[in-house]
């Protein structure tokens, strides 16, 4: 194909959006369906594994799409950091749906087109997000990817998903219009523009209490970034078919959320202005106890995505912080760590739904001695479960590298330290879940009145994994999180390119 | 011809009403009717351009001279109105025979045609003359055939709220043509133009004064500003679905016409503001209403309620922008004149398309729509979207003006309790998608209702219309963006 790049970066937005009508039109074949889906995201990553290697050879490539008002437009361009994201993204679309495939068969699920259709508007809007050339794009695709989520939350159609949706709904709808986009217009007032500008596009004269209110409006806004309070949604999105608590719960939503935070620290305020700024100490211990808390209560939680939610929210913070550090090694720190937590998290959750549809199990006090009958997946839920702690041989462990390097860079002792207590404390929580799945024996020496009968059945259990579709995709991406660890440069690189970008304007 | 078109404007749908009687059948009016609405929407589009190109369009009726003969002058901010009318009406008008064949008894046909057109030729004439006498008949026109239309819906309750708009209505009336006949009794013209010159040299006189009152209480009767808005929700719960679709589209529109005609051109901005306390009175009657209606919306079990609730709300947000009193913020305003406009007119079409499906509106038979009639539950759900202010669709053009204005002068906290209210838009919106979505179908045998299909091309092609054009608009923002910010520009510029 011999396509233009710009032409690429539009077609990687339509694309999906497209797709989606071709799947409502064949939601009556199904194996035709999932070839759309299949099909349609393996272009897209062609499409921006391409438009990467453009980025690497330095072509800068933007396009106006429409002119919505005077000085505010449509449009996309590319710069590294949605590079990352658009790559995290792509590369994990066609493996989850190679997952949903098995999952939602095994499942039996109902209005499979639906669920696959509205799946394929997120993912085109998540583009969207990644190759925004301003606040305002970002803003319409990060509102049509709530909405196009909805159904997705709601999947099941009972009263609990109803509630859940409407948490999911009023939460980051609400957020969105009373903080983000009144942030957004002040900022159009303020600055006069809402271009993406290395630097920032605040003048540095800006009034400091002005642009730090600006900031609040912003982090609190940015709902999806799950900072407390504004978390709740998270955990009630839970009640969606896992395929979607995976990737658009571990990946594109929330990370959309850390995404558009990243992009408004480095992009909008730019770091010299992020550091003077009255609010960032406020909020970066909000971000701080948002970490630490959500630490304490995925402790808590007996139900594993429910856990998985809150140790999303905690590391989400993770991202958050290190954008408000604005080091140059937070920033880095920050942008893997979008793209470490993403591949982690994902298998952590294909592992929670694998281990749901074939032992029938959510709640973690029964999955003592899985790993004898599960053990390939087992074995991907303790590598993602390093990945997410950070601990070698998992990628996670670069970029909780760099975020403390950030914390010491600017002194930030105290978060240094929550930091390091919440790192413990993702030990805790996740690493005993694949540790009693293979060693039953040691921990049911203890009296557990609960469950009798596994002690009695550990003898017959044979190994039973998840349909095949399913158990490829979370071995691809936990094989994911150790590539990471060995191979990062690319990422690396990546980060450090935003830098590099903001390094050239200070020259200036 | 052409010269003519300005007066053609109002003749065709007056003189279009009568001839409907002497039609024959119910669908020969209709089509008539149509015709004659199409007519007046291709002369407003030309008279847009023409205002647009060459300026303000001044015709002597009769070609008698101004001070004596009446004038109909359309300047950016008519010619504007009078497209937004002529436009929903025609579009309502396509749905209209398959509505009323279910909800207006056979041998009122002819007169639902005549009243139709009546009313629209009204509210074309409001908005095209220049003579505040001339206003003051229009209304008479617009509102008496309001209640007849009202007093037509098939719900005995239609009559009384027929009733309550009637008693409403006259009192706002009488109030405007008290105002009118002090300023005549105070100047000798009623020519809005020579009105605006000559009311400079007696402002200060307290007939002026208590003339301003007046017309500003009578018209905020009209405009069913909180706390004058009790007749509305039951006049649009009652009347014939289409009526409803016509009227909340247009005519709570051509009150917020008047509010700007009266005080930014004739009594002239810098009297309006200081001899009332008008920013305040307006700013804080808009909030209220805001709130109060959006909260009321919230607990309505019947749809067609909530919608009108949420009609006074949107009524407010108008009058806030009006109250910024600048350019921005009227600009604003007139934006989401257009914006709402599409809105209303989409949903209450939509709803329009459920009464004759389901025959009722009310919540709890919601139930299940979202399987059984897809397309229409759709345009309602895009429809609340636009409603909410989600990007891309025209509501997020007006809230973006509105908060934009809001805080170019100055006033944060009105901006943030704008977008507070859009909460409570999400709310009443949802709760009717819940009960579409997630509920199952009602046992509709057992009620003696059958299950409903969903509704037919007639009901269908209007409201899709209206949908696209409410995300047409939202992103296509030049037509509404240009005009509103031509004609706010020349309404601050003609104050002093």
């Amino acid at each position: 194909m011999n396509l233009s790049l710009t032409s690429m970066l539009q077609l990687s937005i339509l694309l999906p959006l497209v797709a989606t009508l071709l799947i409502a039109t064949t939601g009556s074949k199904p194996n035709l369906r999932e070839f759309v889906s299949i099909g349609t995201s393996l272009v897209l990553l062609y499409f921006v594994s391409k438009l990467y290697q453009g980025l690497e050879h330095g072509e800068s490539i933007s396009v106006l799409v429409w002119q919505w008002l005077p000085g505010l437009q449509l449009s996309f361009g590319i710069e590294p950091m949605g590079m990352i994201f658009a790559l995290v993204a792509s590369v994990l679309w066609p493996i989850t749906t190679l997952y949903s495939i098995g999952y939602m068969r095994k499942h039996e699920e109902h209005n499979q087109t639906r669920f696959y259709a509205c799946f394929a508007i997120a993912m085109g809007s998540v583009m969207g997000i990644a190759f925004a050339d301003n606040l305002f794009t970002l803003f319409v695709f990060y509102e049509i990817l709530t909405l196009s989520t909805y159904p997705l939350v709601t999947h099941s159609g009972t009263e609990e998903a109803k509630q859940a949706g409407r948490l999911y709904l009023g939460v980051l709808l609400g957020t969105s219009i009373v903080f983000f986009l009144f942030a957004i217009i002040s900022t159009w007032f303020v600055a006069g523009t809402l271009d993406f500008k290395v630097g920032g596009i605040f003048q540095p004269d800006v009034n400091k209490t002005l642009a730090g209110t600006i900031l609040v409006l912003f982090i609190l806004g940015i709902g999806k970034a799950a900072i407390m309070p504004f978390h709740r949604w998270l955990p009630a999105a839970m009640v969606a078919p896992t395929p979607v608590s995976a990737l658009l719960h571990a990946v594109a939503v929330v990370k959309a959320g850390v995404f558009t935070v990243l992009k408004v620290c480095v992009f909008i305020f730019g770091l010299d202005l992020l550091s003077v700024l009255p609010s960032t100490q406020f909020l970066l211990y909000l971000a701080g106890a948002s970490v630490l808390l959500a630490s304490f209560i995925a402790m808590r939680q007996d139900n594993l995505k429910a856990r998985l939610a809150y140790s999303t929210i905690s590391q989400l913070g993770y991202v958050t912080i290190g954008a408000l550090l604005a080091t140059p090694s937070s920033i880095v720190g920050s942008s893997m760590h979008i793209a470490m937590h993403a591949f982690g998290k994902i298998t952590l959750f294909f592992c929670a739904g694998a281990i749901l549809i074939t032992a029938h199990k959510s709640k973690i006090s029964e999955m003592r001695g899985l790993g004898l009958q599960m053990p390939i997946t087992m074995s991907a839920f303790f590598i993602a479960s390093l990945c997410i702690i950070g601990l070698p041989p998992a990628g996670g462990t670069w970029s909780k590298w760099y975020l403390l390097m950030g914390t010491v860079e600017s002194g930030q002792w105290a978060l240094m330290t929550a930091l390091g207590i919440s790192s413990l404390l993702n030990i805790a929580y996740l690493l005993p879940i694949p540790v009693r799945a293979f060693f039953p024996m040691t921990s049911s020496s203890k009296p557990s009145y609960k469950v009798p009968d596994d002690t009695r059945s550990f003898s017959d259990l044979q190994v039973k994994e998840a349909p095949l579709f399913s158990l490829l995709a979370l071995s691809i991406t936990a094989l994911g999180c150790v590539i990471l660890f060995i191979y990062p440069l690319p990422l690396y690189e990546l980060s450090t390119a935003i830098l590099e970008l903001s390094g050239v304007s200070h020259e200036k | 011809m052409l010269t003519h078109l300005v007066i053609l404007q109002v003749i065709v749908p007056l003189l279009a009403a009568p001839l409907c009687l002497f039609l024959t059948s119910s669908r020969l009016s209709w089509f008539f009717a149509l015709i004659s609405s199409l007519i007046t929407c291709v002369i407003s589009i030309l008279l847009l351009q023409q205002v647009m190109t060459v300026g303000t369009i001044v015709y002597e009726l009769g070609d008698w001279n101004a001070p004596w003969g009446i004038e109909y002058r359309i300047d950016k901010l008519s010619a504007y109105l009078l497209i937004i009318i002529s436009s929903i009406s025609t579009v309502v008008l396509l749905a209209a025979q398959t509505s009323i064949e279910e909800e207006i008894p056979q041998d009122r046909h002819n007169v639902f045609y005549v009243l139709y057109l009546l009313s629209l030729a009204g509210m074309l004439g409001i908005v095209a003359t220049g003579d505040v006498f001339n206003v003051f008949v229009f209304l008479e026109i617009t509102s008496l055939s309001a209640y007849s239309l009202i007093a037509l819906g098939r719900d005995r309750r239609a009559l009384w709220a027929s009733y309550q708009y009637l008693i409403m209505g006259t009192i706002g009336a009488t109030f405007i043509l008290i105002g009118i006949g002090l300023m005549y009794q105070m100047t000798g013209t009623l020519n809005m133009n020579d009105l605006s010159v000559r009311l400079r040299e007696v402002d200060q006189t307290r007939t002026i004064f208590v003339a301003f009152s007046f017309i500003f209480v009578g018209i905020c009767l009209k405009l069913a500003l909180f706390p004058l808005h009790f007749w509305l929700p039951n006049a649009y719960a009652y009347a014939p679905s289409i009526v409803t679709a016509f009227f909340a589209a247009t005519s709570t529109k051509v009150a917020i016409y008047l509010l700007i005609r009266f005080t930014f051109s004739v009594f002239g901005l810098s009297y309006s503001f200081t001899a009332l306390p008008l920013q305040t009175l307006l700013l804080v009657l808009g909030l209220l209403g805001i709130f109060v209606a959006s909260i009321a919306a919230i607990y309505q079990q019947n749809v067609k309620h909530l919608f009108a609730y949420s009609s006074i709300a949107q009524i407010g947000y108008m009058v806030v922008g009006i109250s910024m009193n600048t350019t921005m913020g009227l600009m604003a305003t007139l934006l989401h004149l257009f914006n709402h406009a599409l809105m209303k007119g989409a949903l209450f079409l939509a709803l329009a398309a459920l009464i004759y499906q389901t025959g009722s509106v009310r919540l709890s038979d919601f139930q299940g729509l979202g399987r059984q009639m897809p397309l229409t539950m759709a345009a309602i759900v895009l429809g609340g979207l636009s409603l909410i202010g989600v990007p891309l669709t025209v509501g997020f053009v007006s809230k973006w003006y509105l908060v934009l204005a809001a805080i170019e002068v100055g006033w944060w906290p009105v901006a943030v309790l704008m977008l507070v209210a859009s909460l409570l838009a999400i709310i009443y919106v949802w709760r009717i998608v819940e009960i579409a979505y997630f509920s199952p179908p009602a046992n509709g045998m057992a009620q003696g209702r059958e299950i409903a299909k969903e509704a037919p091309l007639a009901f269908l092609i209007p409201v899709w219309l209206l949908v696209s054009s409410n995300i047409y608009f939202g992103i296509d923002t030049r037509l509404s963006v240009q005009v509103a910010q031509a004609a706010s520009q020349s309404l601050i510029g003609l104050s002093p």
